[in-house]
């Protein structure tokens, strides 16, 4: 008998940590991802990396993705990685965008932070990354 | 109207400590700027002090610290505050910034007569945009106009509100939804403070507006041209303003902050100079040009030279200050100007049936209205509906960055918490807890609380703890999030 293959879709989060107002990139992708045939909870503004790690692990999320443009990127996104490998999510992906320097990104990609989109960047780059990511998985 | 006075170049800085940032101030006025703008980091637009918990990461990011009276003295240290105009951009506790700015001038021995400058103090569109704000509607419309009447007294020649529509857009609104919802927040302001017992011609001329700049040139100079009728029309016929000050509409024009690239972001300063010039040729009265490195960073010094001597290009030679509305008889302009009209009537309509501006905003209405358009734009670019050159169309594959950007040391943070612990050591605690517990009291009745605030302002108390007495009486606002 052949393997069953998966027919959920691919769960992700989308939050914003801090006190970062500016939610037009995550409304949008948040929108884009659903089109893609994603499930989306978006948990909305001024989340901390605890709630945010808590929501992923009730939803049992397969992607948790952050936006930050208020420069505190570095802050926010090491904390909610560690916070889920310390709970078990470190096989999950953790993306997101924002106003993030390359070289912030390369520190961040070391501490296994996934690709972290920016101004320009179209849509379906983004689906198709995380498309591909979840296609990577092991089974 | 240019001929007599141009525009005011007020470029909006803020970034790191008190220091760093009087410095930027000192480079930019020595470089010809004629006015000052201030940007305040996240924790302070939200009322909180550097030391909270969730100021951790943010303090000094996108703006400067302010926690007390003492970050104000060394902001504005050296600046002749009765000589420059100052613009604030500041919300959710626009009233006790401004109280802070005022016991510093007051130390300083500037009556408060001298002071000149703008309040941003508009806190729909937070709830509308930009997403800061502290309580719910009421209590912050309350300090609104507390603050336009102890104004209108104390400090006649101050702008009390900078009623934004560059918010509202930047969140991925059209021209018209800025121009509709813009305004109807305007007539808000207006209708509270009518309620309140105020008169109209004693509050009305120190109303000012905000407006962004975006790409599509005519269609913004016409926002612009129609949202002075409107509100003429208005203040004349609605509201029953008598004096002509009153129906102005003056307001502050800023570039397109979303329309910058990351990519070839030397662009950026052919697509400011345009929008820049759609802000003269609408009739703006003071204008910030946005530099070319900030879909990337903060501005490097360079960067926001050449944004502010962007503006001194259309000043002193293209000639085009030398009439004004040139474009006042095109029939194209005229035609856009009469639609953009329409469009926003067609929204008022929609906020009155709703029940006003903020029943629609508890209902989440302009904010599904702009996310949607946001969406539609975002699409637009992914299908080449829409071209942004160097992003979707005209790239260069594999380019490499050209341009220095600037960093914000992690140790401002550091640095801030600890000028704010030394603050605390060496003030007068018990004067402190006393004018919070007055603070607390006032808000509990109905009387203007400006001069509270001012009292807690001069004994050092700091923002985060003015607005924790608050808070036990009117509460936090929560947003539902949707998208």
């Amino acid at each position: 008998m052949s393997p069953q293959p998966t027919t959920h879709p691919i769960k992700v989060i989308i939050a914003k940590p801090g006190l970062d107002g500016h939610d037009r990139g995550a409304k949008v992708v948040a929108r884009a991802l659903v089109e893609a045939g994603m499930e989306v909870v978006y948990l909305g503004l001024r989340q901390t990396p605890e709630a945010i790690v808590a929501a992923a692990l009730e939803e049992d999320a397969d992607v948790v993705g952050l936006s930050v443009l208020s420069g505190a990127h570095l802050t926010h996104f090491r904390r909610v990685r560690e916070l889920m490998v310390e709970q078990g999510l470190g096989d999950r992906l953790l993306t997101g965008g924002g106003i993030i320097p390359g070289k912030d990104q390369e520190t961040l990609g070391a501490l296994g932070v996934g690709r972290l989109f920016g101004p320009g960047d179209d849509l379906r780059g983004i689906v198709d990354y995380i498309k591909t990511w979840a296609a990577s998985r092991p089974a | 109207m240019y001929r007599g006075k141009l525009w005011t170049m007020r470029q909006f800085a803020g970034m790191g400590t008190p220091e760093q940032t009087n410095e930027r101030f000192k480079f930019l006025l020595a470089k010809g700027q004629t006015g000052l703008s201030v940007a305040f980091d996240n924790p302070t637009l939200y009322g909180w002090d550097s030391d909270h918990p969730l100021s951790a990461g943010e303090v000094g990011k996108t703006g400067v610290a302010v926690d007390t009276l003492a970050d104000m003295e060394r902001l504005f240290d050296g600046v002749p505050l009765d000589r420059v105009s100052t613009s604030m951009t500041i919300n959710a506790p626009a009233a006790w910034i401004f109280t802070m700015f005022l016991a510093n001038a007051e130390k300083r021995g500037i009556p408060f007569a001298a002071l000149r400058g703008t309040l941003q103090n508009d806190i729909l569109k937070e709830y509308i945009a930009q997403k800061e704000w502290i309580f719910p509607p009421e209590p912050h419309l309350r300090l609104i106009t507390d603050l336009m009447a102890f104004a209108a007294e104390r400090v006649p020649q101050w702008n009390t509100i900078s009623i934004s529509g560059y918010h509202i857009r930047e969140a991925g609104s059209t021209a018209a939804q800025e121009l509709a919802f813009t305004l109807a927040d305007g007539f808000a302001y207006v209708e509270h403070a009518l309620r309140a017992g105020l008169d109209i011609d004693d509050f009305a001329p120190r109303l000012s507006f905000f407006f962004n700049a975006h790409l599509d040139f005519f269609e913004e100079i016409a926002k612009m041209r129609a949202a002075r009728r409107i509100w003429a029309r208005r203040m004349r016929e609605k509201y029953g303003a008598k004096n002509p000050r009153s129906w102005l509409c003056r307001f502050h024009v800023q570039t397109a902050g979303c329309s910058l690239t990351a990519q070839q972001p030397e662009l950026n300063i052919v697509r400011t100079a345009l929008e820049a010039l759609s802000g003269v040729l609408g009739g703006c009265q003071s204008l910030h040009t946005n530099s070319m490195d900030e879909a990337l960073a903060l501005p490097s010094e360079k960067a926001v030279e050449i944004a502010l001597r962007t503006q001194q290009v259309i000043a002193y030679e293209s000639g085009v200050p030398n009439v004004i509305d040139p474009l006042g008889g095109s029939y194209y302009v005229e035609a856009l100007t009469r639609d953009l009209e329409d469009q926003a009537e067609r929204y008022f309509q929609r906020i009155d049936e709703l029940g006003g501006i903020v029943p629609a905003i508890e209902q989440g209405f302009p904010q599904k209205e702009i996310t949607r358009a946001a969406y539609e734009y975002q699409m637009a670019l992914s299908r080449k509906r829409k071209i942004h050159v160097g992003v979707n169309a005209f790239v260069n594959e594999g380019e490499a960055l050209e341009i220095p950007l600037l960093e914000i040391d992690e140790a401002v943070e550091r640095d801030q918490m600890r000028d704010l612990a030394a603050v605390k050591a060496r003030r007068d605690n018990g004067a402190v807890a006393a004018s919070l517990r007055a603070l607390e009291k006032a808000a509990a009745g109905t009387g203007n609380l400006i001069p509270g605030l001012l009292d807690c302002s001069r004994v050092y108390a700091t923002l985060g703890e003015i607005s924790a007495a608050l808070v036990r009486v009117f509460g936090e606002y929560r947003e539902q999030p949707f998208f």
